[in-house]
């Protein structure tokens, strides 16, 4: 049974993690310092998702893959330069804030509207696809709620691996406790996956991709729909940096044998 | 005054699991903090008697209970109706659970059903101004946030080990069962089955008390100019057995197994700790050749005593964040250190 997707891949942009982050408390709340300055990436675990779409997209001819993404519109522009030489995909791109101090309700209820409002949506064939977490707000939970406001109660989180079965089932392998895999199988779409790290590595750069998805980037990123996440009833009473600073004992003189006993004798305590 | 539910799944024989406790430790602190405020428990799965009689000397007003076959499955559609009825059912404004992986992917769903909000991952519950306060962290536990939220429900869910488990003595407990009628396409998906690591596969295990963390320096050239990848598989896994340690490993040695290099065959993404990994909360923590500055460091951040084995004195990943560097070769001192274990067996 050949069946093709409608996927939307639901993803954003995160401060490069090589990078320092510090908090500071502006008048409408936290913030990163600098934010504006720090370099982007897209999310890693969306990346994952995108990367999976991609690869299902290929297998499945007919297929279309959206990346609906919701953050500054210069900085979208900025990450989808290199993002775009990555994988085929038309971008929905959504003017607003991205950091992690965002509320994910209203996250969620921005991406369900912008996905209900794709020409030409058959739910019969829609897969919402979206990082478990984010690099950033780290909740988890975002895509949850943006299934539900899109009524779409197959969803999965932490997945690792997406078969098709011959008749057109999805066999969906989901992280869960002590490093296994709960194994599911769905009827079909839709259904809304959240992507764990997947099994795939980062593809190559493509400039022949780039050039192809850049004709709709920059169009999308012209119309991008401003969005305002104002983060009602919500009140932060502290954002601080963790400041742990443990006094190490630097051993440099001892042998290995005399480390390693220290070790088992420590490991006994 | 607020009414705090705790929600809770039970396992496959209908016990609670630890974590359970744990989020009903936190719901009671919270409950005995605001004066005027309502306990009650509710269980999801396919018996839950034994769960209910676990805790029903924790102070609870009702224990309720969506059960069945329906519910001992963990999935998302079923799951979340069970949890929505008993939200309802107790008209709860404060909804505590445990963060396993199963409440994790549904309740986010739940409090949006409800009109409500979420928050997960959460490592400490306060009372602020008379009002609950929840901790959390940001940007993959590089900074911490305290915060606090006007709309109701509030559904917070409790990261397993961020706090004290309650004990009490079991009782025999009345459950009140809440029915739910089920849509059809609630069954669209069914749960086939587990897939667990093969047998001698080492993963992070949370109930280890030692978790070792190697790092990419296993794989490079050595002082003699070769890589040994062959002996540091057997040094780690010799480790591993002798000290039941829990393995992890930094993000730049699992994805240099993606990329086909050769590495640590027995690595993958479920062993990478850190902002794109997890972050384990073992008792004692033992990085080997692992390098980085902070970005790098958070997987063990809740690691409550650590030390590392390295050859750089100056390294980000040890020095002010271990309690002891020891400046050695790895390949040299874990060996040593294997000799040492299996004597002592």
């Amino acid at each position: 049974m050949s069946v093709s997707y409608q996927i939307v891949v639901c993803g954003s942009i995160v401060p490069d993690p090589l990078q320092t982050l510090e908090p500071v408390i502006g008048s409408s709340g936290p913030a990163l310092k600098n934010e504006s300055m720090l370099p982007a990436v897209l999310d890693p675990w969306a990346s994952h998702a995108l990367y999976e779409a991609a690869h299902l997209a290929k297998a499945a001819p007919g297929t279309k893959v959206w990346l609906l993404s919701l953050g500054p519109k210069a900085k979208l522009q900025q990450v989808m330069m290199t993002v775009a030489q990555k994988v085929p995909f038309e971008l929905i791109a959504l003017d607003g804030p991205a950091g992690g101090f965002t509320e994910a309700a209203e996250t969620a209820a921005a991406l369900a509207e912008a996905i209900q409002s794709i020409p030409g949506l058959d739910r019969s064939r829609l897969l919402v696809f979206g990082g478990w977490e984010s690099a950033s707000r780290g909740a988890g939970s975002t895509m949850q709620m943006v299934g539900e406001r899109l009524r779409i109660v197959d969803q999965f989180q932490g997945v690792d691996e997406l078969k098709v079965n011959p008749d057109g089932s999805l066999e969906i392998f989901e992280r869960i406790e002590g490093g296994r895999h709960q194994v599911s199988r769905c009827a079909g779409p839709p259904a809304l996956l959240g992507w764990a790290t997947g099994n795939l590595p980062e593809p190559k750069n493509n400039p022949q991709v780039g050039m192809t998805n850049m004709r709709t980037i920059m169009p999308a990123l012209q119309k991008a729909r401003p969005v305002t996440l104002p983060r009602e009833g919500l009140t932060f009473a502290s954002v601080v940096l963790p400041r742990q600073l443990r006094a190490t004992r630097i051993v440099k003189d001892k042998s290995p044998d005399a480390i390693a006993q220290e070790i088992v004798d420590w490991l006994k305590q | 005054m607020e009414t705090i539910l705790l929600i809770a799944h039970t396992e496959p024989d209908g016990s609670l699991p630890l974590s359970a406790c744990e989020a009903l430790a936190a719901a009671k602190a919270v409950a005995g903090q605001l004066p005027g405020s309502s306990l009650i428990a509710a269980l999801i799965g396919e018996q839950v008697q034994a769960g209910a009689d676990g805790i029903a000397n924790c102070g609870a007003q009702r224990i309720l209970a969506v059960l069945g076959p329906d519910f001992a499955q963990a999935r998302y559609a079923t799951d979340a109706a069970a949890a929505e009825a008993l939200c309802r059912s107790s008209q709860a404004t404060l909804v505590f659970a445990p963060a396993t992986s199963r409440m994790n992917r549904m309740l986010p769903g739940v409090a949006q059903r409800l009109g409500g909000r979420v928050d997960t991952h959460v490592t400490g519950v306060v009372t602020l101004n008379a009002a609950p306060a929840v901790n959390r962290w940001y940007y993959r536990q590089r900074m911490e946030a305290q915060l606090q939220r006007t709309q109701r429900p509030w559904v917070i869910l409790v990261d397993p080990g961020s706090t004290a488990a309650w004990t009490g003595t079991p009782g025999t407990a009345t459950v009140e069962t809440v029915s739910v009628t089920l849509p059809s396409e609630a069954r669209r998906t069914v749960v086939t089955g587990i897939r667990s690591p093969a047998a001698d596969a080492q993963t992070i295990r949370p109930e280890a008390a030692l978790l070792f963390v190697a790092g990419a320096g296993w794989t490079k050239k050595q002082a003699d100019g070769q890589t040994h990848v062959p002996e540091a598989e057997k040094l780690i896994f010799g480790f591993l057995k002798a000290a039941r340690a829990s393995l992890g490993s930094s993000k730049s040695l699992v994805d240099l197994g993606g990329e086909g290099q050769a590495v640590l065959s027995f690595l993958s993404h479920l062993n990478q700790i850190g902002q794109t990994g997890s972050t384990p909360r073992h008792q004692k923590g033992l990085a080997t050749c692992c390098h980085g500055e902070e970005p790098h460091t958070v997987g063990w951040r809740f690691i409550n005593e650590r030390r590392a084995v390295n050859l750089d004195p100056n390294c980000g990943w040890a020095r002010g964040k271990a309690d002891v560097l020891y400046v050695a070769d790895a390949f040299a001192v874990v060996s040593k250190v294997n000799d040492l274990l299996a004597g002592n067996r």
